[in-house]
């Protein structure tokens, strides 16, 4: 579709610029969500507070995702083993009723281990399926999901010692559905809160997002940002300049478990119940789709992407179920939407993506 | 075909699932359970199943990869059957009905799902995988917006949108399963419903003997030699995607007459998952796929998971059936994924 650009004439050049998916994708969604939005009915500030929220409370998760799209190894659906790294981690200290700043940091400290070891073991298995790794990592998320379960729906009780009775379902085996995480609901989100109007900004956890997203930035542009770089855009030619491959490989996707796991504890806080089997399993698609609508594509992803995603997707996410109402009459079609506008978006991007590669 | 029984080689997978089998056998027979009432479920179980795991063969064989996109033909098969029971056809005549209606909408199905698959040639699975995906939720608006006047599949409070589960009872819920059983003591054979197995069956070993069959597997094979040798590539991919999509229709529809309800909604979600670990749990490397595989591999896991259902009650966690059962799925696929590039990577 895209005219070669040459010397005739700039609008050409300039039309297609912008008809780049970079700049198309996060267009349509900016359409999208200011009229999904004007039919729900929502006060600017409403919105304006919800995707706030949810950009502390997803955005490290988004963030995770950048660093393997660099290194050439597509969308990471495997962040769930992160998440659920925290989460297990999480439980466990729970169940040690250790509490206060003891607690949150042991939670920290065993999660980050947790997602070193599993990065560690899920970068050995990409190295081994090169050019496949989005498959392998969606049916890795899967299978972890399952050990995951296995471990406590039906190891508490009955392998592990449990100590603490109120987390146990009543007959004796297996986690509840719905752990309480009343000691660490929103203890940071409401630091340094600062409120215009009905305008409210958590400075500290903006911030927080912001150091993770300055991190990510910094450490792309040091010598082993470079060399991701380098494997990402051509495998081979790194190979031959002397780069390890597979080692640079395996330590991104450690990277990016540890941030996943960082993530989904800054999402458990602020959301304050924690659903023990439920809360990680989106995790993954929510994240891409963001990502993508973002402007990023399978090969290539930057900061602002991440970020200025999470706005547009979130947007479309927290308005469309109420616009879905107010124009059928019925809400569950604007969920629906909500669906096939997280799944679609990655399609798309895949078909467009792989399309252009196979040319 | 015969070639091939000669030179079967068990695998791995097979020997692990073979002697928990056995183990599960034996377990079912010390907690005295009634093996021949579970060998009768076995055999309908394996028919259920079974033809939407065929329908991954020729997808697998034309080199387009484990079809991670069946829910398009399920939902192809769901839509037929909806329309059988919309215009209220009942017995063997609505099965059949149901099933001609699912073959025109999955030829049509079939038809976008190739061209779609065509320009991904090399990440099938991964863009199958999300076509399914979102084709889900957009197929949720049909459901929820379709003007069928059938008031048994409809909500009942609004009149408007279809049932997530429409029961089969009055129309064609069991019909194959019922059809010219076959009593040997106690054992109950289902003649009708191994008749209409068996002819998927053939079609398929028939298929693979016309001469777009050989150029299928050819083009699975070796896709640089077949295009040199003048094979138009994407027409041989898109007609096995369409057969593919056609099967998963039909499969769907044995699927629902026999667990006597239409699932509808996000019902086809996971669907794809089992089906494929099936057909590599009966020894496919996700290159290439034999009846025989599918059939094999259908019979073993149905049996599994028909034989964990009680024993993991016995033990008071009815939940580990289906904790099991999707960490055996994923399991497999992910050790399909790793040994067909280590494979690769040798050649």
């Amino acid at each position: 579709m895209r005219i070669k650009d040459g010397t005739d004439g700039g609008i050409i050049n300039r039309v297609n610029r912008f008809v780049d998916s970079e700049h198309l994708v996060p267009a349509v969604f900016l359409v999208l969500s200011f009229f999904a939005w004007q039919f729900s009915g929502f006060s600017g500030a409403f919105v304006f507070n919800q995707v706030l929220t949810r950009f502390i409370r997803d955005g490290v998760l988004v963030l995770s995702l950048i660093i393997p799209v660099v290194a050439g190894m597509g969308l990471n659906f495997a962040i769930t083993v992160g998440a659920m790294a925290i989460q297990t981690a999480l439980l466990l200290v729970i169940n040690f009723q250790v509490e206060g700043a003891t607690g949150i940091l042991s939670v920290i400290f065993l999660g980050v281990l947790l997602s070193v070891a599993l990065g560690f073991a899920i970068g050995c298995v990409l190295n081994r399926v090169k050019g496949k790794e989005m498959i392998t990592t969606i049916i890795i998320g899967f299978l972890f999901n399952s050990i995951y379960q296995l471990i406590f729906l039906v190891g508490f009780g009955t392998f592990i010692p449990v100590f603490n009775q109120e987390i146990i379902l009543s007959r004796g085996i297996g986690v509840r559905n719905t752990v309480d995480l009343g000691m660490y609901r929103n203890t940071i989100d409401k630091l340094w809160l600062l409120k215009i109007g009905a305008w409210e900004f958590p400075i500290f956890m903006i911030l927080v997002v912001l150091f993770f997203a300055a991190g990510i930035y910094y450490l792309l542009n040091t010598r082993f940002g470079h060399e991701v770089k380098a494997i990402g855009s051509n495998n081979e030619k790194a190979e031959v300049s002397g780069i390890n491959v597979n080692m640079i490989r395996i330590k991104v996707i450690i990277l990016s478990t540890v941030l996943a796991a960082f993530g989904q504890l800054f999402y458990l806080q602020n959301i304050g119940m924690f659903d023990v089997y439920t809360a990680h399993l989106n995790a993954d698609v929510i994240s891409c789709a963001a990502l993508l609508a973002g402007g990023a594509s399978i090969k290539s992803a930057k900061i602002r992407h991440g970020i200025l995603g999470i706005f547009l997707f979130h947007t479309l996410f927290i308005v469309s179920p109420q616009a879905g109402q107010n124009l059928f009459n019925n809400a569950a079609l604007g969920e629906y939407f909500r669906s096939f506008v997280a799944y679609g978006t990655i399609a798309f991007a895949l078909i467009i993506n792989i399309k252009n590669e196979n040319k | 075909m015969k070639n091939y029984l000669k030179n079967y080689k068990i695998q791995t997978p097979q020997i692990i699932i073979s002697f928990f089998l056995i183990a599960l056998i034996c377990l079912a027979f010390i907690l005295d359970m009634d093996l021949v009432v579970l060998l009768n479920e076995s055999l309908i179980k394996l028919v259920m199943n079974g033809i939407l795991v065929l329908s991954l063969i020729p997808m697998i064989n034309a080199g387009a990869g484990m079809n991670f996109g069946l829910p398009v033909g399920i939902i192809g098969g769901l839509i037929g059957l909806c329309l059988a029971v919309n215009f209220r056809i009942t017995g063997l005549f609505g099965f059949v009905m149901s099933l001609l209606f699912s073959l025109v909408i999955c030829l049509f199905l079939g038809w976008i799902y190739g061209l779609i698959l065509n320009k991904v040639k090399g990440r099938e699975e991964i863009a199958g995988t999300f076509i399914g995906f979102s084709f889900i939720p957009l197929m949720n608006y049909f459901w929820t917006l379709v003007p069928f006047q059938n008031r048994e599949m409809l909500y009942p409070i609004g009149g408007q949108g279809l049932r997530p589960k429409i029961s089969l009872e009055n129309y064609f819920s069991n019909v194959l399963d019922d059809m010219w059983l076959l009593q040997v003591g106690s054992l109950e054979i289902p003649v009708g419903l191994f008749a209409f197995y068996g002819l998927v069956c053939i079609f398929i070993y028939l298929f693979f003997q016309t001469k777009v069959g050989r150029a299928t597997i050819a083009v699975g094979e070796n896709e640089a030699f077949s295009k040199l040798s003048g094979l138009d590539i994407s027409r041989i991919r898109l007609i096995a995607i369409i057969i593919s999509t056609v099967i998963a229709g039909f499969g769907i529809c044995v699927y629902s007459q026999s667990y006597g309800f239409i699932q509808l909604y996000d019902e086809p979600l996971s669907m794809a998952f089992p089906a494929i670990s099936a057909v590599l749990i009966g020894g496919s490397t996700g290159k290439k796929a034999y009846i025989f595989e599918a059939v094999l591999g259908t019979y073993l896991l149905q049996t599994m998971y028909l034989l964990t259902i009680p024993i993991a009650n016995e033990i008071l966690i009815p939940e580990l059936t289906e904790i099991l059962r999707t960490f055996i799925t994923y399991g497999i696929i992910l050790y399909a994924l790793l040994i067909k590039d280590r494979r690769g990577n040798k050649q």
